[in-house]
């Protein structure tokens, strides 16, 4: 720009400040109604463990100054109300706001978890009917929804196993997992006690079967497989593994990250797997929320029932539901109370609305996949051909010709309008990347993304730079991880001072 | 379907661009036999309108008219409407992890304010953002303490949450983690010679809660002379963040382990709620969880990224500090946005008026004839009585005067059957609190 014209300067333009650069002493954004009892000098009834001074450095604003930070922060950020977000993987489809109004009601939201279950039927019904229509779904015999998370979800199944191995007189010692699973699956597995072995996918990115024969022994416990896999692709042989694994006295464990591809198609049950877990935040529409919360239920076949964490929730005569702690067998607790209840209740709004039609939203959201990949065939590499689920991957082995990479093609695609792809996952496809568009998405909308993709396709060839110093239209540029790495700053300081960010 | 953004015409025109017939082609990859038949058995499809009625109709099974006195581990406190109106926005509510970070300014900088936040109120230097709660932020702080000692044995205090004691069960037994328990004196906090006799050079942790299940105030000075003294780590959880508004910060602690339901989450029967991990700056490459960092962007201006992901599930698989990926990022936002609206000011006021309105329910209860207070240790917002009767009796007498009596001490704690956690807050009422004494009285006062 040049250096004649003066820019005014506004503050959408500039970096919002730190609320704590916003304090000054004496504003305030909250009052309390008078105290209706006896004052209580808090020195008195502390003593020595009282706070002298208020919290050094806790910020002093006033409420419009709150509203406006948190509303100005919020448009720093993409989200799916605002446009695609294909990220591989994560399954960001639109989040209903009837889940947010139903989850908020008083009666709901207000509940206490120990508060006696004669008044908190309504609760439970619902975890009951969450509980009946997730079985429903995956075709498992019973589940628990306690985990907080998919990764909790993983290690709950995990310890499912454990003790039913441990119940047969030999928790065993290892856990198989493919080189193309999650990052999550492998840290799992090493909490729950066990060892990782990594199975090689072949040339069509299936699990090796006679290598897969060669690796399960007495000694594995279970085997962790994401179906589809994180390359979209179906794993066909899965009753073959069910049945190799179920051979040795092992067992399947499905990783249900991808179950948008599955619902209302095929049942993971009838597939030979023996426990799985859902992630709610994916598949069943609860908001991510820039990183959570989420909820990660388990559900599994009879033989592990015995073994699910506690609570369980069970019928009694009349009807009357009840939660049940006094289970001998049970793994324990993953998590305090009976999970992320406000996510559950969710979820279960998101079904609701569907009913048996969610298989018409897995429909799309593979028909969107599919439309995407035939469309950017060519313009991009295709690593593994085999047909594609809810999400395919690309490699940049055809721009890297240029320097271009991965990295560089998804930054250059926020500058377009979009959130980018997965990048550089799964581990098995060199610069991968990796593209979920799930079905909230319009045909419209899909061939923006395809335009999108393609002229970034034809920048890399013709003027490589551009694409290789994106984003260009942000309100940051490319941030220095290196240097956030080298010397962490993580929290503001009193000490510190007011910014220069805006200038 | 409302939510789907497609005509049929569209469908076709789509399959036809694939050269599919029909939509069954595209799952040809599963084999014929494995393919559902007939429809799921699922209630639905349902409008809005039917899928509110739903919920409205739960809620009505449930507990409204009740007056509480719960408290043990999740309390009701005022909230803004302000916080719910900023979650609600959906650049918050519908974005990813900000891997991103060009694209996620605003979810970034909220939890590094977030981090700040919780340094500021726990005295501590670095604090993650975020774990799914309390207790798998307690089992994950004594994790983390096993990971830097290399010890495998955690002295627990008795007093601390059932709940978290469960989940660290759970977690500790297949990671060769033994757990033992320490028991409480007649004052209500950890019994220090039982600390002292169990402590040797085996031990990672010591885990005391403070304020503790029974409410009392724990002095953790001590208990970190005597942990430090055999080379253990001193882990303090926290589940009345409020507490920190006018308690001191718990600066002795190695590790603190929070709770932050209290900070602007709704009880929502157990969840969602957000746990905290705060440390010692030397400890942050052992820290589970994710962590925004202030960085620079390429023309110098300030922003945020996420960093130290070397410790973390996707890059490091197995060799992770945790598998923890999703985390608890909304439910941060809501603290940072609740916490920014109380303020210095606010957060002093409210906690106080906790400890004011506790202290009036323990003055009117110590009048109820064979009522006594359990412990004499200092405490915020919970205290425990003994009453002549078994808890479980006098509270279904309570039900009948719609009161949600407190805590039976005995559900965790068979020594404590005629112990009940009473738990009052800035939202109980003075007539509330004169109600549930009055019916106390007379619950004690009927016959069998």
């Amino acid at each position: 720009m040049s250096d004649k014209i003066k820019v005014a300067r506004r503050h959408t333009n500039r970096s919002e400040v730190l609320i704590f650069e916003k304090s000054s002493p004496g504003k305030r954004a909250f009052e309390l109604p008078p105290l209706d009892v006896p004052a209580v000098n808090a020195g008195e009834a502390l003593g020595e463990f009282r706070r002298a001074e208020g919290v050094e450095g806790f910020p002093e604003v006033s409420e419009i100054e709150v509203i406006r930070h948190f509303t100005r922060l919020s448009t720093w950020n993409y989200a799916i109300d605002l446009g695609m977000y294909p990220l591989g993987s994560c399954t960001m489809k639109y989040n209903p706001r009837v889940n947010e109004f139903v989850a908020r009601l008083a009666g709901i939201a207000t509940e206490h978890p120990y508060q006696p279950q004669e008044l908190s039927q309504g609760c439970l019904k619902i975890l009951r009917q969450l509980e009946k229509c997730l079985l429903e779904i995956t075709g498992m015999d019973a589940i628990t929804l306690q985990p907080a998370a998919g990764a909790q979800g993983e290690l709950t199944g995990l310890l499912l196993i454990r003790a039913y191995h441990q119940r047969n007189g030999n928790p065993r010692k290892k856990v198989l997992i493919p080189d193309s699973a999650h990052g999550t699956n492998p840290a799992t597995a090493v909490i729950a006690g066990y060892e990782v072995e990594n199975i090689k996918s072949n040339a069509d990115g299936q699990v090796d079967i006679a290598k897969l024969r060669e690796q399960v022994t007495g000694d594995v416990a279970a085997l962790m497989l994401t179906n589809p896999s994180t390359l979209g692709i179906f794993e066909q042989q899965i009753p073959e593994i069910a049945e190799i694994l179920h051979a040795k006295g092992a067992l399947l464990y499905m990783d249900g990250a991808n179950m948008n591809a599955l619902a209302g198609i095929t049942r993971p049950g009838e597939l030979g797997v023996d426990v799985m877990h859902l992630n709610l935040h994916k598949t069943f529409s609860t908001p991510h929320g820039g990183g959570g919360p989420g909820a990660g239920p388990v559900a599994v076949r009879k033989i592990l029932e015995p073994f699910l964490p506690v609570p369980v929730l069970v019928e009694k005569e009349g009807g009357r539901l009840a939660l049940d702690c006094n289970r001998k067998e049970s793994v324990g607790r993953v998590r305090a109370f009976v999970g992320n209840f406000g996510v559950l209740v969710r979820a279960l709004a998101y079904i609701l609305a569907y009913g048996p039609g969610v298989r018409q939203a897995t429909e799309d959201a593979v028909l969107n996949a599919n439309y995407i990949r035939k469309h950017l065939e060519g313009a991009f590499d295709l690593p593994y051909t085999r047909p594609s689920m809810h999400e395919v991957v690309f490699s940049d082995a055809i721009q890297k010709r240029n320097g271009v990479n991965t990295m560089d093609i998804a930054k250059r695609l926020i500058d377009y309008g979009f959130h980018p792809y997965t990048t550089a996952f799964p581990l098995i496809v060199s610069g991968a990347l990796m593209i979920e568009p799930t079905e909230s998405e319009s045909k419209e909308e899909c061939d923006y993304f395809i335009e999108a993709m393609k002229a970034i396709a034809e920048e890399a060839e013709k003027n490589p730079e551009l694409v290789k110093t994106a984003p260009h239209t942000t309100r940051v540029r490319r941030l220095d991880e290196v240097a956030a790495a080298r010397k962490p700053v993580l929290r503001w300081k009193p000490s510190d001072k007011r910014s220069e960010a805006a200038d | 379907m409302r939510y789907l953004p497609k005509s049929p015409a569209e469908r076709q025109e789509m399959l036809a661009a694939l050269g599919a017939k029909s939509i069954e082609e595209l799952f040809s990859s599963i084999p014929e036999a494995y393919r559902l038949k007939k429809p799921l058995n699922l209630p639905g499809p349902y409008s809005e309108a039917e899928v509110v009625k739903y919920f409205e109709e739960r809620a009505t099974e449930n507990s409204s008219g009740y007056t509480s006195l719960l408290g043990a581990g999740v309390y009701s406190h005022l909230r803004s409407v302000v916080t719910d109106a900023i979650l609600q926005r959906g650049e918050f509510l519908t974005s990813y992890t900000p891997y991103q970070a060009e694209i996620s300014q605003g979810t970034l900088q909220a939890i590094f304010e977030f981090q700040t936040l919780m340094c500021q109120l726990t005295g501590q230097e670095v604090a993650n953002a975020s774990m799914y709660d309390g207790s798998t932020a307690t089992t994950e702080a004594v994790l983390m303490a096993e990971r830097m000692t290399g010890r495998r044995r955690v002295l627990a205090a008795r007093s601390l949450h059932p709940e978290y004691r469960d989940v660290l069960r759970t977690y500790a037994k297949n990671s060769g983690l033994r757990v033992e328990e320490i028991s409480y004196t007649p004052s209500g906090a950890l019994d220090e010679k039982g600390l002292k006799a169990a402590l040797r050079e085996d031990v990672c942790a010591v885990v005391v809660q403070s304020p503790n299940f029974f409410g009392s105030i724990e002095g953790l000075g001590a208990l970190a002379e005597l942990a430090h003294a055999s080379g253990a780590l001193l882990v303090v959880a926290v589940t009345e963040a409020l507490s920190l508004g006018v308690m001191r910060p718990p600066v002795e602690a190695d590790i603190v382990a929070m709770e932050g339901q209290s900070f602007g989450l709704a009880p929502s029967y157990g969840g969602p709620y957000v746990g905290v991990i705060a440390s010692k700056e030397k400890f942050v490459r052992q820290m589970p969880g994710r962590l925004a960092g202030q960085t620079h962007d390429l023309e110098g201006r300030r922003g945020f990224v996420l960093t130290l992901a070397t410790r973390e599930q996707h890059i490091r698989r197995e060799k992770a500090t945790s598998n923890i990926c999703t985390n608890q990022a909304l439910c941060a936002l809501a603290a940072t946005v609740h916490l920014s609206l109380l303020g210095k000011e606010g957060i002093r006021e409210m906690a106080e008026q906790n400890v004011a309105k506790a202290r009036f329910a323990l003055s009117l209860l110590e009048k109820i004839p064979g009522v006594k207070r359990s412990f004499t240790a200092p405490f915020f917002n919970e205290f425990a009585v003994e009453l002549p009767r078994s808890v479980k009796i006098v509270n279904a007498e309570l039900l009948k005067s719609k009161i949600i009596g407190p805590y039976v001490l005995g559900a965790a704690y068979p020594e404590l059957t005629k112990h009940a956690l009473v738990c009052v807050t800035e939202t109980t009422s003075r007539a509330e609190i004169e109600r549930f004494a009055g019916a106390l009285k007379a619950a004690l006062e009927s016959p069998f």
